[in-house]
């Protein structure tokens, strides 16, 4: 790096300003619409009275386009699998790794102690609250995760099960497959929500195998993001 | 509002864009991208806001047989939160490789792999 002004920077700049023209035209153009379009429309008028959520976002995830929701689960788990593989290779050979660390500190310590059960309970009450609030399964497994990044982080040493975090995972993956297969057999097609009782309209039992399906997705992403944090933390000893 | 979004969001992917192309070090460049990510989701959110609505969530601000003028797009939500997700994952696997190449070849600078380049 002698000069700024290279000739790949020169690219570079040229490149980033042709984009930047690009989205400009894109943005001083835009008028916002002044009514949804027609699938917003059908999801908007239809959400109440055939899926029976609150949120039409969930709805739209967990039963509309829930195959799509499947297949990022499985592209979640292919991720949390291949960082497990990539670092597994360069793992830090037994008791090498989490012993040369300092010990973590009393605050740390006692700190964790006392929020990883409330942040479980959180993560827990985000995802069952899916179909009604803002939040869902993803982002209750993301809160899971984060409570056992706490843990990694007051203990660097410990190993959790990589058994009972796999089982859950499988476990979770399995019925949630299962339950949309029974969406095949007692409802109108796959994944649908209707094989339970849609109930009353705003209620925590409501919205049929939403909530199931949501509290299967956030133990399952949970499950995953605790993964692929334990793979990262285990190699850590460069 | 939604057009200070969508600028934000422009901006944050050409930052993210400059940051990934100018930079030598690999956890820089991932840094690039993640940014860059950030701000795709912050125009697709911008893109399904309409002025005047409310968030598309059928409570009591929302009265059902109207939810079709009184709430916002819906679809690019969901969509966000897909990419959001998958971000995270691609976002993981490159740090993932980022490790395995410097516990291999002791460098993070992308000028020291020079296999792929012609």
């Amino acid at each position: 790096m002698t000069s700024r002004f290279t000739l790949r920077n020169v690219a570079v700049l040229t490149l980033l300003a042709l984009l930047g023209v690009a989205f400009w035209t894109l943005g001083s153009g835009y008028t916002p619409d002044a009514e949804l379009n027609r699938t917003a429309a059908y999801y908007a008028q239809n959400t109440a009275s055939e899926i029976g959520a609150q949120n039409v976002v969930t709805a739209i995830i967990v039963t509309y386009r829930g195959l799509d929701t499947l297949g990022e689960v499985t592209v979640l788990f292919l991720t949390a699998a291949i960082v497990a593989l990539v670092l597994g290779q360069t793992k830090a050979p037994r008791g090498s790794s989490g012993s040369g660390f300092l010990p973590s500190g009393e605050l740390l310590t006692t700190g964790t102690q006392m929020l990883l059960p409330i942040i479980l309970l959180f993560g827990a009450y985000v995802f069952v609250n899916g179909h009604l609030t803002p939040g869902g399964g993803f982002q209750g497994g993301a809160i899971l995760a984060s409570g056992m990044l706490l843990l990694l982080l007051a203990e660097p040493g410990r190993r959790f099960g990589h058994r009972i975090i796999s089982r859950v995972e499988s476990l979770s993956g399995l019925t949630y497959v299962f339950i949309g297969v029974l969406g095949i057999a007692l409802a109108g097609g796959f994944l649908d929500n209707r094989i339970l009782p849609l109930g009353a309209f705003g209620s925590i039992l409501s919205a049929g195998a939403i909530p199931l399906i949501y509290a299967l997705i956030g133990l399952k992403v949970g499950a995953e993001f605790s993964s692929i944090l334990e793979s990262l933390e285990e190699t850590e000893d460069a | 509002m939604y057009l200070v979004a969508m600028a934000a969001g422009f901006l944050l992917i050409l930052m993210g864009l400059y940051g990934a192309l100018t930079h030598r070090n690999i956890l820089r460049m991932i840094v690039g991208f993640t940014l860059a990510d950030s701000g795709v989701h912050l125009v697709l959110v911008a893109v399904g806001y309409l002025p005047g609505r409310t968030a598309p969530i059928l409570d009591s601000a929302v009265p059902l047989d109207e939810a079709a003028q009184r709430i916002i797009d819906p679809v690019p939500q969901a969509l966000v939160l897909t990419a959001i997700v998958i971000g995270l994952g691609i976002t993981a696997l490159m740090l993932a490789y980022a490790y395995r190449l410097f516990r291999t070849r002791k460098s993070l600078d992308i000028a020291e792999f020079t296999e792929l380049k012609w």
